[in-house]
Formats: structure tokens, sequence, C-alpha cells
């Protein structure tokens, strides 16, 4: 017992100290032996994941609002009271922080464990797996970090990583590409976040959260300082999240990196979530009478971004005919629900509604951080599994891998039906979360949001057909990929199916600890299996006996009424492409997956000219962007709070 | 890259003891004064650039600077897992003790305990916190160098350095 307090006193500093270690070891150990320095790695990632989940464990057992903290080279927990004039370094773990922490561990394992086979062919193996575990020390960081100044040192370590990773493959020009706009984009946010740092410091003279949290509730009446400090970090987070008008890097960046960074990448970008979330509730949460206007506007702003990333994201994913890229814009589509979800919270705290709908909505948004981590993970994964097998990242060049890698196309379609929030998938619970309690909050804005899911669906559709279905391509590999990659799948794959299975338990015991860290609500789901939301209810277990009893019956009327004389195993040999032989002269005929939805694309024609120009690929009218974003949120904040 | 010629490589060899000496010193008082490991970490590697540009990429073995680099930024984690042993990460366990050199202040005249560690403090005290400046400044040299290494090998032929 008294090893396990230890350990939990000692856990917060070790998550973030063993990555680092392990990291800065890597190097060293692949010059003995590339084998053992692979092994280090996975040994090193796998430390962290255990001890991450015996902290979460703990952290969430105790309902979330208990915060754990860590001051570096004290001796004691104790945070020094704010006129001890020592400068420390602390970490504060409280539900939320450990929710984050369990997802960036996880990613982690999956894609440390997928990289082993996939980076084998090239070389500097011992820099990508040391700035792996970089990463994800420097992300875990981020979401424990209880002092301002250190969560833009983390913020950097982060950005600059995976910078790093992206130019992995830096046989290609587009890498740098990628990297560079990603590397520009995040430098000028974190020293805008920098600045917003400072403006807070030279007020209040902290930067511990807590104590400045304490000083800005204490003021009389809001300051500009305030004001301004809130704008510049809540641009600077949604632009590290990857919300609309300043998303521009984060699809150069994610198509080019290799997939499994891709995977961490999602993550990395959800700390950015996380620390918007945690400035608006926690820094500015501790006086509401005060602040309440305040974090209506800012509720309101987040709302915006999230609906327009969720329309614009998903809108140019269908149009896109590069696997990654359009993956990529998926990201970003996905992140505007849970922008989308917890500014519904933001907009609505502390008044009538967050009790009606507004907990639920933060609910949703919260708990679809965690599913798209692991969906979005896996389908980068398998992402990376198919250009592995193809060679190619182009839609219109793949095709027939369906038919050597049907443990990929199985995962695929897991992550794929989740992205879509098809029931019973996760991605369908925390959705249905947001939906009904989105539709009380406006509806306009409700019905924009299963839109984007049909159109989510009907991108995957066109991915799947492209890579899995029609005819073997003749220049493609075969056999499936190899066991490590497939394990790193199958874990993401494995937690999806578990939780599709018990979202009500999930949301129980991961996401209402986390959401009562944020608001100091209180509130909890019912023991049941299924999930209420005030308004509807959800029970996964019900609908998956509905769905297999309809099975079951639709079969037992074909086998009595249908058509006798068939030959099931004989039409399943060739493709059905709308009719037609599947070969003219030997070659196959394939309808290339860009032009699936050429008649929708085309009718809208008028929308995405000018997106399209938009999305110009030169920094800086992307810099631009972000410069006109920060305006247009601080003139909101000055103008419309009081 | 090639050498260069004989002046610069001259007045190379005559500024390198200097420029040294200088960062060393603000490494090794880091804990005393402004600055500490990446400063003087910084300092140290212009001396590397400077010979680097009069003598040519193939002076500093790359291999040899990445595992300086590996090896300070363990140390820097291997020491803050030691503070463990007495209390917490990155505890500063040898600040008052008999052990080493950087523990106690001691008065130089008496032998006798001086009170902790203040700015005006004698080099050897501060505990773990000049052993910390004494790696980042490993890692900032070595780090450093290697990219002007890598920058300079783009900059010009792409094959000579390893």
């Amino acid at each position: 017992m008294t090893f396990y307090n230890h350990l939990i006193e000692q856990a917060p500093a070790m998550v973030v100290a063993i990555p680092l270690l392990f990291a800065f070891a890597t190097p060293l150990l692949f010059k003995f032996s590339a084998k053992f320095g692979k092994f280090w790695a996975l040994l090193g990632v796998f430390a962290t994941t255990v001890l991450m989940y015996v902290l979460a464990w703990d952290v969430l057992s105790e309902g979330g609002d208990v915060v754990n903290t860590y001051i570096f080279g004290a001796e004691n927990t104790q945070l020094p009271l704010p006129g001890d004039n020592v400068v420390r370094i602390s970490f504060a773990v409280d539900g939320m922080s450990a929710f984050m922490g369990l997802i960036m561990v996880t990613v982690s394992l999956a894609a440390i464990i997928y990289s082993i086979s996939f980076v084998k062919k090239y070389t500097g193996n011992a820099k990508f797996f040391a700035l792996m575990l970089l990463v994800l020390a420097a992300n875990i960081g981020m979401v424990f970090t209880g002092d301002l100044f250190n969560l833009f040192v983390w913020f950097e370590v982060s950005s600059i990583a995976l910078c790093g990773l992206t130019v992995f493959r830096s046989e290609r020009g587009e890498a740098f590409e990628g990297a560079a706009k990603y590397l520009i984009y995040s430098t000028i946010a974190g020293l805008i976040l920098l600045f917003s740092v400072g403006l807070l410091y030279g007020q209040y003279g902290h930067l511990n959260i807590k104590f400045l949290s304490e000083a800005i509730g204490g003021n009389a009446e809001l300051l500009m300082v305030d004001k301004v400090a809130l704008g510049l970090m809540m641009t600077v987070f949604a632009l590290k999240a990857g919300a609309v008008p300043m998303h521009m890097a984060t699809p150069d960046a994610y198509s080019e990196a290799p997939a499994p960074v891709t995977a961490i990448f999602v993550t990395a970008s959800q700390a950015g979530l996380y620390a918007m979330f945690r400035m608006v509730f926690t820094l500015y949460g501790s006086n509401i009478h005060l602040t309440i206007d305040l974090l209506h506007a800012a509720g309101w702003i987040v709302i915006i971004l999230g609906v327009v990333s969720m329309f614009v994201g998903v809108t140019m994913a269908l149009v896109q005919k590069d696997i990654k890229r359009l993956m990529a814009y998926h990201a970003i589509s996905q992140t505007g629900y849970m922008l989308l979800g917890v500014g519904v919270g933001m907009a609505v705290y502390a008044t009538g509604g967050f009790d009606e709908f507004g907990r639920t909505a933060m609910t949703g948004g919260i708990f679809h951080i965690f599913n798209h981590a692991m969906y979005k993970g896996l389908l980068f994964l398998t992402a990376g599994a198919i250009i592995y097998k193809a060679g190619t990242r182009d839609l219109n060049k793949m095709g027939g891998l369906g038919r050597d890698m049907k443990l990929t196309a199985l995962f695929f379609i897991i992550g794929a039906l989740a992205i879509s929030g098809i029931p019973p998938m996760n991605g369908f619970a925390s959705k249905f979360l947001i939906y009904e309690s989105v539709f009380k909050f406006n509806p306009i804005i409700g019905a924009i949001a299963m839109l984007v899911s049909l159109l989510t669906l009907a991108s995957f559709v066109k991915v799947f057909y492209s890579a899995f279905m029609g005819p073997r391509m003749k220049e493609m590999a075969r056999g499936e990929v190899p066991a490590p990659m497939l394990m790193g799948m199958a874990v993401l794959a494995g937690i999806i199916l578990v939780f599709s299975m018990a979202p009500s338990l999930v949301v129980r015991s991961l996401v209402d600890p986390a959401v009562n860290a944020l608001t100091g609500d209180g509130g909890t789901t019912s023991t049941s299996l299924t999930l209420f939301t005030g308004h509807g209810a959800w029970n996964a277990v019900v609908f998956m006996g509905a769905m297999i009893s309809a099975t079951i019956i639709a079969v037992m009327i074909r086998s009595f009424f249908g058509k006798k004389g068939m030959t099931p195993r004989e039409e399943g040999k060739k493709p059905y492409l709308f009719g037609n032989p599947t070969e003219i002269d030997g070659r196959p005929i394939v309808v290339p997956g860009s032009n699936l939805y050429w008649g929708f694309t085309k009718a809208l024609d008028r929308y995405y000219k000018p997106v399209e120009k938009f999305h110009s690929g030169i920094i800086n009218e992307y810099v631009f962007w972000f410069v006109s974003t920060l305006v247009l949120v601080l003139l909101v904040m000055l103008a419309w709070v009081r | 890259m090639k050498p260069m010629s004989s002046v610069v490589r001259t007045i190379t060899k005559l500024l390198l003891g200097p420029i040294f000496l200088f960062g060393a010193y603000i490494i090794l008082h880091g804990h005393l004064t402004p600055g500490g490991g990446f400063q003087g970490g910084a300092i140290i590697a212009t001396v590397m650039t400077l010979v680097l540009i009069a003598f040519g990429t193939r002076v500093w073995k790359k291999n040899i600077l990445s595992f300086i680099e590996s090896t300070g930024l363990l140390a820097f984690v291997g020491l803050g897992f030691l503070g463990l042993g007495s209390g917490f990460f990155l505890f500063n366990f040898l600040a008052g003790s008999d052990s080493l050199f950087f523990g106690k202040v001691i008065e130089p005249v008496t032998g006798e305990f001086a009170g902790w560690p203040a700015n005006s403090a004698p080099l050897l005290s501060g505990g773990t916190v000049p052993l910390l400046n004494l790696f980042v400044g490993m890692e900032v040299v070595a780090a450093l160098t290697l990219i002007i290494i890598t920058m300079g090998l783009f900059a010009f032929d792409g094959k000579e350095g390893e």
C-alpha cells in the first residue's frame, strides 16, 4: 500500500520523465543494435502507458475534481503560497488532465508498435523513435502543466518535435514544405501565446494557473488585459487544434508525415483543445459572476469556429484524391464537433441552459475527443498500411487491396463507421449527445452537424471503394501488412469496439470526471448501460440485439421466399462495376475515386471555387488568415463583453 | 566545404582559446551570474562553427557529436531521477551535503559552514544546479554544431561530413 502511495505521488512527474529518459537513451542504444533500440523505445512507451493508467485510475476514481499536484524539486507536494516568492515548476493532474493523458499514451502505444515494421525500410530510425517518445512527453506535459509558462514550453517542444517527424521522409520535397508551413504557423502561434502569458504575468505577477485564476476572480471588474489575453490564447489553441480559418498547415503536415506520426499529430492537436478549454473554464471560471459575459462570448466564438471547421473540413475532404489529405481534412471536420459541443457548454455555462442541455453538450464534446483520437488514429494507421502496400497515396491509382488485406479492411471499416457516427459505434454515442443538446441550443447548428456526418460517410465510402474494392492493380504488392502493424491497429480497433458497446460506462467513469474537473458541476451519468440525454436515450446492446434479429429475419425471408437456383459463390468472382464488364482488352476498368461524387461537386461549383482559392498553398496568406482571425476574436472580446 | 586561407586559419587558432574559455565561464558560473548551460553552450558552439568554416566540415565527427548530445540529455534526466531518492524529481539532493564540492558553502578561511549559497556564493556551491548547467551545455554545444554541419552540407556539396 505504501509503495502504491509513493507511486501515485511520483506518477505525474514520472509519466513525463520516463519517456524523456527513454527518448534520450534511444539514439545511444541504436548505435549498438537497432533491434535493441526499438525494443527500448517500445519498453519506454509501455512503461509510460502502465504508469499513466495507474495514475488515471487513481485520479478518475476520486471523481476528477481532486487535483493531484506535483512541485518539481520541492520537499512536498504543496504549492508554495503566492507570497512565498518561490518560482516552481508544477504539475496539476485532475480528471481532465488524466483523461487527456490516457488518450496520449494509448495512441502513442499503438503508433510505436505500428512503427516497428513501418519505418524499417527507412534510415534514421533512431531519431524517429526518440522524437516519437519526445512528442509523447511533450503532449503529456502540455496537459499536466500547472503553470502558463510551461504550457508555452511544452507547446513549443511538441510543435518542433512534430516538425522533425514530418520531414522523416526527407527524400520528398513536399515533406519539407509541409513541415516548414507547420513550423512557421506554430512558431507564430507560440510567440503570441508567450505574449499573452506575459500580459497576465505583467498584470498579476503569477504564472501558476491556480493563483492567476484566483487573482482574475478577485478583481472588481473585468480588465482589458484579461479579455485580450483570453482572446489571444483561444486563437492560438484553436490554431494548434486546427480550426478552420487557421487549419491550412494541417493537411500539408498530416499528409506528408508517416502514418504513425499522423496518429500522434491528432493527439497533439487535441492537447491544443485541452489547453483552450482549460484556459476558459479554469483560468476564467473562478468567479463566474465577473466572467459570465466573457464566457458567453468565448462560447459563441468557439461554436462559430466549430461549425465552420465541420463544414469546410468535410466539403474539402470530399474532393480530395490523396488518402492522407482526405483524412486530414476529416480530422479538421471532427475537431469542429468537439469545439461545437464544448462551445455550447461554454456559452450557457452558469445559466439555466447548462443544466438543461449545456452539460450534455460538453459531455458529448469531451467524449468525442477520446473517440476521435481512437478512430482517427486507427484510420491514419490503416491509411499507412494501404500506402505501405499500394506504394501510392493517390486514390485513383489504387484498388483491389481488400483481396489480400482482409484484416486491414476490417479495421478500416470499424474506423470509418465510427467516424461517420453510424450506430452502434462509439462515434455515434458522442455525436448523439452533441446532436441532441445542440439541437436544443440552436436547431440550425444541429442540422448542420448531422449533414456533416452524412458527408463524412460519403467520403469514406469513396476511400473504401477506391482502395479495397475493384480489380487488383498489377503494380501493388501482395499479402497482408506485417504483424506489428496489425497489432498497432488492433489495439485501437479493440478499444473502439469495447467503447461502442458500453458508452454510458465510459461516460460515467472517464468523461464525467473530466467535465467535473472543468466545470466543478458534480453531475454524473446513470450506472445503467443506457446513455440518457434528457430527451433521448441510446443503448448499444439493445440496438445490436435489434439489428441481429432484423438480420436473422431478413435471412429467413430470403431463404423461404428467395429465388432458388442461385449460385452464391459464382457471382462474387468478378467485381460488379455498374453492370459493365470488368476488363476491356485485358485492361481493368475502374471508376477513379475522385470521380465518384462528380455530380455533387459540380453542382456546388460556386462554393468550391472560392474555397479552393482560399487554400492557396502560400504560407504568407495563411499567416494573414491567422492574424485576421486573431483581430476578429479580439474585436468581439472587446466590443461585445462589457 | 574546403578549408579556407591560412590567414583565416591562423586567426581562428588565436581566437579558439579565448572564446572557448568565455563559454566555459558562462556555463560554470550559471548558478551565480546571468547565463548558464544554454548561453555558454551557444558561445562554445560559435567556436565549433568557426573551426568548421576555417578547416572544413570534416573536422568534427557527427557520430561523436550526437553521442555527446545524447549523453548530456541522458545525464540531465538521470540527475533528475537521482533526486527521487530524497523526495522528488529534480530534487536538489546535493545542496547542503558534505558529499561533493557542490554541497555546503564553506567559509574559505575558517572552513566552517557559511549558510546557503546566495548570489555571491563561491563557485563550488548550488548542489545539482551547476551539474545540470554542465549537461545542458554539453547538449547545446553538440546539437548546435550538428545543426551547423547539416546546414553546411545542404549549402555546399552534400557529400562531406560523415
